[in-house]
């Protein structure tokens, strides 16, 4: 049977508070990456979102760009394939990252989006954490816009025990200390040892009240959807970590679900399967695919995408007292991209059992290979050995023309309906 | 199957046909006829880029590449594990192991060089427990003396499991015994890279090719003998400089090309002189120092004397100058971007050298090829059109 014959299709239009106070601080965080564009404001930092050091970059008062979160704002605004053609226009593949070519395309069209003006890069830190297309998307800025780059070089989680060799945590911390002096000569400023503590302690705290957000989902109902709503206070999280701003967004937020968990409100009128999803979001098509989902009564009750920029919800916090060893640690093992493939497996073992979910659905996007490549063996991992009933789905998270909506529709249908079955014969 | 012997009435012909049936052997028959040499004898695979081989013979052990199947394979489970967007040579280097190919080897080595082939080292601890798996962490931070040191570091991590695993000590001089016969190897197929550089009608690009991938399927000291006897007869050779392009090739460095296909370049008029197709052992610009520390003198090898790749990302230096700096040295008239079809960092690499090539007037041609092919006539007729308006210009 199909779906919109059972289930009236009740879109959910949840926007609380903090939706509107993302808005507003998101907007003046905008605001500064144009003043800084209009040479009005301070020196401007490209860096990565998974793993990075802008506790660093605040404690200068330089401004963070982080070129993936222009590229995801023009995807979501309905922006980016333009630029993408210009940008594979100039060589670039249909095979490659469609954030590096959305931005790529953005910056020779004169950095100007509608949402800010990004400033040309005064510094190119690169966090290579993990995503090897880091390293190549920041060369290739690097080399069109002539500006310094530092390739801060980050191991892999590669020993067996899942932890950075103590050699591991030295190389970070002596980089960190040679992106201090790249600052304090751009700056002309001596590093305030103080404000950075201050910093990272707002780092810390932010983080300790986003991992108590993430694990009001393991509440029925699900007080908010942890992939479709969790995107709204990613964007303060990486954008405004560090900040009293950040800190009091996830206050608000922390308050508004809590209460809302403690009502027993979901963001359906009924939750009635409970999903673990792997992969970034569809951008362009944010809410057709939330609605896929929706008419079927599925929240998303964990993310591996809301872990990307940072892992909290199993006890790291990054610590005032030894700041740059925790940045550091951070950026060795806190967050998602850094860690290698199985250690991902067992992320979403341990969301699946802790947090109660009937299924996992992995979205594969083609410009992420981080993400993606492989994601049949974990789909093979999860229904074979797990006996976890697993969808397997692909589109994009940038490109529009990746997107099927008829054919992502039918597969997310037929696989609810499976599993709606399912629990009818468990139940008898 | 496959022999590595080759006695003294071997000819060039002769030799070039063992390195491509021994290219060719996904039984790895020369590999387990050296391991069959002695009791105890391990081999290790390894995937591209910059394997650290010598750790490996200095164990003991023998390194081999393990660099996907060529068109020697059908996929038919691995390609229900990677997505149709990745690159074939991913793909068939599981479905190597998924048919019980790599069961003859101890372990394998993966490194970080981009996002799928970092996937697939978790995906064989998966799937092969029994498997010694090491992920090498090559530094990225080229600029700072820290790459180095850290390097080093990672060097001895891996040193210290294989002496586990093996139970064996890895002392100075088996390192530095190795470092020596590994560095008379790349010399010779330095020296082999340089004749064909400066007269390539001597020596072509799919004959190097070959000699350079059978090297890493057999023992180090036959390949050493084959390529002694190479540099004997090759001065003896007959030929003449045929009218042709002269062109550096760019692009090739994972995925392994058909050797048809380069043939087919070359008959359609290029004298390739210098290309990045499977730098397989040689990815040293020089020889690697023999002192009482040898794993600071590879490390510091690597850094500062490895060639450049898509996959190393040297701030000290551009990408595209380096590419157009080899053009200028080697005279050559054009460019060919050659990038396996999926190949994310040889294809974003495409768009800085087009600009750059653009830039300093040099032409230049992009061409996509896959592992598995075999019929090459679109490439045949786009060389020779390139080749064509190069001539006529
Ligand atoms: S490959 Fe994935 S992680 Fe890397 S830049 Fe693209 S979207 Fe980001
Ligand atoms: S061919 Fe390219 S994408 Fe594939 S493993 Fe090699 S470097 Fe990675």
């Amino acid at each position: 049977m199909a779906a919109n014959a059972k289930q009236p299709v009740k879109k959910t239009d949840y926007q609380g508070k903090m939706h509107n106070l993302q808005k507003d601080m998101i907007g003046r965080y905008y605001d500064s990456l144009t003043a800084a564009a209009e040479g009005k404001g301070g020196k401007a930092v490209y860096m990565m979102i998974s793993g990075n050091p802008v506790e660093l970059i605040q404690a200068f008062d330089m401004i963070p760009v982080y070129p993936e979160v222009n590229a995801l704002q023009l995807a979501v605004k309905k922006q980016a394939l333009p630029l993408i053609l210009a940008a594979e226009e100039m060589g670039y593949s249909t095979d490659n990252c469609a954030y590096v070519k959305a931005d790529v395309g953005m910056y020779f069209a004169g950095r100007k989006t509608p949402f800010a003006t990004i400033p040309e890069p005064d510094l190119i830190l690169c966090n290579y954490v993990g995503c090897n297309v880091y390293l190549q998307w920041f060369e290739h800025l690097a080399e069109f816009s002539g500006r310094p780059i530092y390739n801060l070089d980050i191991p892999f989680n590669r020993t067996e025990n899942g932890e950075p060799t103590e050699d591991d945590l030295r190389y970070v911390i002596k980089q960190l200390e040679e992106v201090i002096e790249v600052c304090e000569r751009m700056t002309g400023k001596s590093l305030d040892y103080k404000k950075l503590q201050r910093i990272v302690e707002l780092s810390g705290e932010t983080g300790d009240l986003w991992s108590e957000i993430k694990k009001l989902t393991k509440c029925r109902p699900s007080p908010f959807d942890s992939y479709f709503d969790s995107v709204t206070m990613m964007a303060p999280l990486y954008c405004l970590r560090g900040t009293e701003d950040g800190l009091h967004f996830f206050r608000e937020a922390y308050k508004e679900m809590k209460a809302r968990a403690d009502r027993h409100e979901g963001p359906l009128p009924e939750e009635k399967f409970r999903f673990v999803i792997e992969g970034p979001p569809p951008w362009p098509y944010l809410r057709q695919f939330r609605d896929m989902f929706s008419r079927w009564g599925a929240v998303a009750v964990a993310s591996t995408y809301s872990t990307v920029g940072g892992i909290w919800e199993f006890g790291f916090r990054h610590d005032p007292a030894r700041p740059i060893e925790s940045i550091a640690r951070h950026m060795l093992t806190y967050n998602l991209t850094n860690r290698n493939f199985l250690q991902r497996y067992q992320q979403i073992k341990d969301y699946v059992e802790q947090w109660n979910a009937d299924a996992l659905v992995i979205h594969s996007v083609k410009s992420c290979r981080l993400f993606s490549a492989g994601q049949g063996d974990m789909r093979e991992y999860f229904t074979k050995e797990l006996n976890v009933p697993t969808l397997l789905i692909e589109s994009d998270l940038e490109d529009p023309r990746y997107f099927s909506e008829a054919q992502l529709r039918n597969r997310v249908d037929a696989f609810f309906e499976s599993l709606e079955h399912r629990k009818m014969l468990v139940h008898k | 199957m496959a022999t590595t012997q080759v006695d003294s009435t071997a000819t060039l012909d002769s030799i070039f046909e063992t390195c491509r049936e021994i290219g060719q052997d996904m039984e790895f028959s020369a590999a387990k006829q050296w391991q069959q040499g002695a009791p105890g004898r391990k081999v290790f695979g390894c995937f591209q880029i910059y394997s650290p081989v010598e750790l490996i013979h200095a164990a003991g052990a023998l390194p081999i590449a393990v660099v996907g199947a060529g068109n020697q394979l059908e996929i038919a489970h691995a390609d229900s594990r990677f997505q149709s967007f990745v690159c074939s040579i991913v793909k068939s280097t599981l479905e190597l192991g998924l048919t019980s190919r790599l069961k003859f080897l101890e372990g394998m080595f993966f490194h970080s060089i981009c996002d799928p082939a970092r996937n697939l080292a978790s995906v064989f601890v998966r799937n092969f427990p029994e498997m010694f798996i090491e992920y090498v962490h090559f530094p990225q931070n080229l600029a700072s003396p820290l790459g180095k040191q850290y390097l080093e570091n990672e060097y001895q991590r891996i040193v210290g499991n294989l002496e586990t695993r093996l139970g064996r000590k890895i002392t100075t001089d088996d390192l530095n015994a190795s470092i020596a016969l590994y560095n008379q190897i790349r010399g010779l197929l330095r020296e082999i890279y340089e004749i064909r550089a400066n007269r390539p009608h001597m020596i072509g690009a799919a004959e190097t090719f070959l000699l350079t991938r059978a090297g890493t399927l057999m023992a180090p000291e036959e390949h050493l003998k084959m390529l002694q006897i190479v540099m004997d007869l090759l001065p003896k050779r007959p030929s003449r400089p045929k009218d042709r392009i002269r062109v550096v090739l760019e692009g090739s460095f994972c995925e392994l090309p058909p050797v048809p296909l380069i043939e087919t370049l070359e008959e359609a008029g290029c004298y390739i002189l210098d290309d990045d197709f499977f730098r397989g052992w040689r990815w040293f610009t020089s020889d690697v120092p023999i002192q009482s520390n040898p794993l600071a003198a590879l490390a510091e090898s690597y850094c500062d004397r490895s060639y450049y790749s898509g996959v190393k990302h040297d701030s000290r230096e551009t990408k595209s100058g380096h590419l157009i700096q080899m053009a200028k040295e080697r005279k050559a008239d054009a460019v060919i971007i050659q990038a396996a079809k999926f190949c994310e960092p040889a294809l974003f690499d495409y768009a800085l050298y087009r600009k750059a090539l653009d830039d300093a007037n040099i032409p230049h041609l992009l061409l996509e090829f896959e592992e598995k092919g075999w019929i090459f006539d679109r490439a045949r007729s786009e060389v020779e059109t390139f080749v064509e308006s190069l001539m006529f210009d």
